[in-house]
């Protein structure tokens, strides 16, 4: 099935969506999706008896930092019946950097979303469990970012900081003694 | 040294420190910090080929409360150093720290964001093995030659 | 019965724990001995692969890509490899296909021998483990003998091969191949029908075929249940079409069932190995001819000028690849497995990503533990066969 023939039979059930075929070398006839329609034609692709994508082989994003609309989130998917392939992409920008989630349709995405969070900052609504998933809790800011840096040279944080100063301490043991007397 | 051997029972002779030396080096028993690749090549080590049990590294311990010799073998995050450094401290003197393998010792092929750069900006490492991975032989070099460290560690300091 | 007060226990099986799988924390909410939820978490082996990568020229990202998942090292570089590949537009000669896939499935009957043994020494029979790793080291012979290197070889390159097969090759797989059958019968002697190994295995971790499509997973994981997804079959490359044996499943879903469905695996990509071996010549053309991508052999470099201005503009700019994106999808020895890679032109690529069929399986590990027992936690995280080098790249 190529992209044009799996364009049109999502527009027809999606009619709303606007759809952009892609140039591709590889197994996966590739479109793009326009950002607001993305549950909807992943539905259609999930549930309609000519496509039956039932399985997400992946969900990443691009960074094309200096152009704009900046990411590019890429769907690969793989029908298990019909024995197809497809890529399906979505175009964010920058500055409004969300998306609706997939999770729902495939529960596979879920870490995958969680991946993109906390590499790219693409943020996913309807997420259930939006948290970081490779990076510490308290990192800060969004690693795969073109402009983010590679090498950084800062001392590993090893422990947490003491919650008393030492004197405080000190006064603390004094306190216990007296108080086992 | 001396074996003494004018009376019946044959006598041997020789200082505590000495002893001591050669009870903790021929025993040295591991707690399992494998993280990445390396770690495969410390488990062929101590399986039949290169067995490393022949060198006292009999067990390797789950619990760092029962090992002398941590082998920081793999690659360390930034996420998991400090749980590296919560291992080191729950050990109990004497302990001893080989950093196995390129990642460990220096940051190896990955100079980034995610990679702590040598372990020993965590804690203090006794003897590097380089290579990635070092090959079994080169880590049982390794626990050699930390072998012959502790037979020159003085008791009293 | 007067009324007993009970707690659940929560328990940290923290990143460093004896089942050498990696560093993989997993909070487990215990009541007595069951578990009634299980929250893991990863990141713990996170390397940046991805983000070093998009510095690095085309050939110079193959060892990188090769530590991401240490077990499968040769295929995943033979992953990257057909991605980049794909995007040149070239076509490898037939001995280079038939020589990746002798020794992709070499790598596979590798994965599946480590597995084996740490899967055998956590359920408990210890001398698996020892078993399992005598016979790796004749595979891993192999590896010094192609490249000088045992865990990663690095001799898959885009183009082909580093260089032609050395002498021994032959002798030494044939070797390696007349003596597995045997030791696998021993190991399946020790396991298959030993009753302590049935009764950890059986019915523990069970997971239905709908579910594991539902979570994306593949691979043994997938097969155990009854999803009859190989890519070999199903998406053949390298002309695995013209190979002839079979994909094992079973429809158990259980721990007892990835094991059959693996030791099963085995078995036929030792039969693989040997349609192949029997095709490849000793010597023969090992790269394809396009000077802008395959150096030229070190003789020529010495004596001829030309051969020395290609080697040099290789090894200092390497080659260009045309803009675009390319996924290869490869059946790895835990499953799918393959690069995204993105390509802006230039001689460094602009993204890699990699499909880690891990990472997947490490999501779909609380529905695997959740209800079951403390020890089965064990068994199962053994039978998914996670490389956190996979999962956190």
């Amino acid at each position: 099935m190529d992209a044009a023939a799996l364009v049109a039979s999502l527009q027809q059930a999606v009619p709303d969506a606007t759809f952009e075929s892609a140039v591709t070398v590889d197994l996966h006839p590739t479109f793009y999706v326009s950002r607001d329609h993305v549950a909807a034609v992943a539905r259609a692709l999930r549930d309609s008896s000519s496509l039956k994508f039932s399985f997400l082989a992946e969900v990443t994003a691009v960074d094309y930092w200096p152009r704009d609309p900046r990411f590019e989130v890429v769907y690969v998917l793989v029908s298990l019946e019909h024995k197809h392939r497809a890529r399906m992409k979505v175009r964010v920008s920058g500055g409004d950097a969300h998306l609706a989630t997939v999770s729902t349709i495939w529960p596979a995405a879920n870490w995958l979303e969680r991946e993109i969070w906390d590499l790219f900052g693409i943020a996913f609504d309807g997420h259930p469990d939006p948290r970081r998933l490779l990076m510490p809790e308290d990192w800060e800011g969004f690693p795969l970012r073109k402009d983010s840096p590679v090498q950084i040279r800062r001392p590993p944080h090893v422990a947490e900081p003491l919650q008393v100063t030492p004197e405080e301490f000190r006064h603390n043991v004094e306190r216990d003694r007296l108080a086992r007397e | 040294m001396g074996i003494e051997s004018e009376y019946e029972i044959p006598v041997l002779t020789t200082t505590v420190e000495k002893m001591v030396q050669w009870a903790r080096r021929s025993s040295i028993w591991p707690v399992t910090f494998g993280l990445a690749c390396c770690a495969i090549e410390m488990m062929a080590m101590s399986c039949s080929r290169y067995d490393v049990a022949r060198f006292g590294a009999e067990v390797f311990r789950g619990s760092p409360r029962q090992s002398d010799l941590m082998i920081v073998a793999g690659r360390l995050s930034r996420k998991m150093a400090p749980a590296l450094r919560r291992i080191y401290d729950q050990m109990p003197e004497p302990k001893w720290v080989i950093s196995m393998g390129a990642c460990a010792s220096i940051g190896g092929v990955f100079d980034n964001y995610a990679i702590v750069q040598g372990v020993d900006q965590v804690v203090p490492v006794d003897v590097y093995v380089p290579g990635c991975p070092p090959r079994p032989e080169s880590l049982i070099y390794g626990i050699v030659e930390l072998q012959r460290k502790i037979a020159q560690q003085r008791l009293a300091s | 019965m007067p009324e007993l007060r009970t707690e659940t226990m929560t328990v940290n099986m923290g990143p460093q724990h004896p089942s050498t799988h990696g560093v993989l924390r997993l909070v487990l909410e215990l009541d007595g001995e069951q578990v009634l939820s299980a929250s893991p978490t990863i990141g713990y082996l996170h390397t940046g692969i991805e983000k070093t990568a998009e510095q690095k020229k085309w050939q110079q990202v193959i060892p990188l890509v090769e530590r991401m998942d240490y077990l499968s090292a040769q295929s995943n570089s033979m992953a990257f490899c057909m991605s980049v590949e794909r995007l040149l537009g070239v076509d490898v000669p037939g001995r280079v296909k038939n020589i990746r896939i002798l020794l992709a499935e070499l790598q596979r009957i590798n994965s599946h021998l480590v597995w084996l043994g740490t899967h055998g020494m956590e359920v408990g029979a210890v001398s698996v483990m020892l078993y399992c790793f005598r016979e790796r080291e004749l595979l891993l012979n192999i590896n010094e003998m192609i490249a000088g290197f045992r865990l990663f070889p690095s001799y898959m390159r885009v183009g082909g091969l580093r260089e032609d097969l050395p002498r021994g090759f032959h002798e030494a797989v044939n070797a390696f191949l007349q003596r597995m059958p045997a030791k696998l019968d021993e190991y399946e002697d020790l396991l298959t029908k030993n009753e302590i190994y049935l009764k950890r295995t059986q019915g523990v971790g069970v997971i239905s075929g709908d579910d594991a499509v539902a979570l994306s997973l593949v691979g043994p994981i997938a097969r155990a249940a009854g999803v009859d997804y190989d890519v070999r079959k199903v998406f053949p490359y390298l002309g695995y079409e013209t190979y002839d044996f079979n994909v094992p499943t079973r429809t158990a879903g259980d721990v007892y069932a990835r094991y059959q469905v693996r030791v099963a695996e085995m078995r036929e990509s030792m039969k693989i190995c040997r349609q192949a071996l029997d095709r490849i010549t000793p010597r023969g053309e090992y790269a394809i001819a396009d000077t802008k991508i395959t150096p030229p052999p070190k003789d020529r470099v010495y004596t001829e000028m030309e051969a020395l201005i290609q080697h040099f503009l290789i090894y200092s700019q390497g080659f260009t690849v045309p803009a675009g994106e390319a996924y290869v999808p490869v059946e790895g020895p835990r499953g799918e497995q393959g690069f995204h890679v993105v390509s802006d032109g230039t001689n460094r690529p602009w993204r890699v990503k990699s499909r880690a069929p891990s990472l997947l399986a490490c999501q779909a590990l609380e529905k695997l533990i959740v209800g079951g027992l403390i020890a089965d936690v064990i068994a199962v995280i053994g039978s998914i066969d996670v490389v956190m080098g996979d999962v956190d790249r």
